[in-house]
């Protein structure tokens, strides 16, 4: 749900990325983060136990420009990815205008993969949202690992609505900025059919 | 689809109205009003050196994992929070099922007088909040911008 303030001239939109356990959602905020301008990013917020898993969830508030005199502000947040914070998940994903999905793409997480999916699925229905009408893209992260799926493999698996979809080593940056900027693309979009 | 809230003028002006009568009567160091989903609405009092964006996600993220707990003692919904500190106190409030309204305060404030003057102010609120919701929904109030960015202003904003 964007919020739209006409009187200090800002649109506000949420993204969430979602993904199973370890597969990187908090690396890519971490990379966005450290190349964003220090104008056009507040403070990063990580709710990680101490050994560095999302306990709730990474926040981080980022300025993206104007628009018809519009600033555009969009709050990312990650979810946490192990499967017993489900409870957890479901509250982050309230008032939600865009999602990215990560993907791990080593062979061995591929059950992992699809059962985020579909946890994903079944939240969002939980909320009122049906995935289908709703900004969304995947990444298939980790793509440097020898143990890679090929993409056609992930892409059938992970994407069957052929929802646009990016190929990403997140540490590096790889993909990250190209995964943000389609999803902030599309949630614009979706704001002026709103409109 | 969840309705998008959309905030104009006049009811900022009496949002912020109601929140600049709060601070001051009840002597309060700060006041925020946050929507649900973690964006901050209005603010008055002592606010320059607080980090009120954080401050807003975190509070957001606290009330719903709070509702989660009350869900699942099958509350409908816990209405208050108070959160005692040293030097600072934090004082959450529900209004309208919609937005959180947050008081912080310090020794020049009690928790009694918090509690009387964020009761009247949740009053007034829930009015002008109704009304918002209403003009949210209906697009009243001004023409739409949005309907009239092209691919091009979006693209714009990503040329860097």
């Amino acid at each position: 749900m964007s919020f739209i303030n006409y009187s200090s001239r800002e649109i506000n939109c949420k993204i969430v990325y979602y993904g199973p356990g370890l597969c990187g959602k908090t690396t890519n905020l971490q990379y966005i983060y450290n190349k964003t301008n220090p104008e056009a990013k507040g403070k990063m917020i990580s709710l990680a136990t101490e050994t560095e898993r999302t306990l709730f969830f990474d926040f981080l508030p980022l300025s993206l420009g104007e628009i018809r005199g519009f600033k555009t502000r969009f709050h990312l947040y990650t979810v946490p990815g192990q499967v017993f914070y489900d409870a957890s998940r479901k509250l982050i994903l309230k008032g939600v205008d865009g999602v990215v999905y990560v993907g791990d793409s080593q062979m061995e997480r591929m059950e992992a993969n699809i059962e985020s999916l579909e946890n994903l699925g079944s939240n969002l229905q939980e909320q009122g949202y049906d995935l289908a009408k709703l900004p969304y893209v995947v990444q298939y992260n980790k793509r440097d690992l020898p143990n890679a799926i090929p993409l056609p493999e992930l892409e059938e698996a992970l994407n069957p609505t052929k929802v646009p979809s990016f190929e990403a080593v997140a540490p590096k940056g790889v993909g990250v900025f190209d995964t943000l900027k389609a999803v902030a693309k599309l949630v614009l979009t979706e704001l002026r059919k709103g409109g | 689809m969840i309705q998008q809230l959309v905030m104009y003028e006049e009811e900022l002006q009496q949002i912020n109205a109601v929140c600049e009568i709060l601070h001051r009567d009840s002597n309060a160091r700060a006041v925020l009003l946050i929507d649900k989903n973690g964006q901050a609405m209005a603010q008055a009092g002592d606010t320059h050196e607080l980090d009120v964006t954080s401050l807003s996600s975190l509070t957001a993220g606290n009330v719903a994992a709070t509702g989660g707990i009350a869900s699942l003692l099958a509350e409908k919904e816990f209405a208050g929070q108070f959160l005692e500190g040293e030097k600072t106190s934090y004082h959450v409030s529900i209004v309208g099922q919609r937005v959180i309204l947050v008081v912080l305060f310090d020794e020049r404030s009690s928790l009694g007088l918090v509690r009387l003057r964020v009761r009247k102010a949740a009053n007034e609120l829930t009015h002008v909040l109704d009304v918002m919701v209403k003009k949210s929904a209906s697009g009243s109030g001004q023409p739409s911008v949005f309907s009239e960015i092209t691919d091009d202003d979006i693209d714009n904003l990503f040329n860097d």
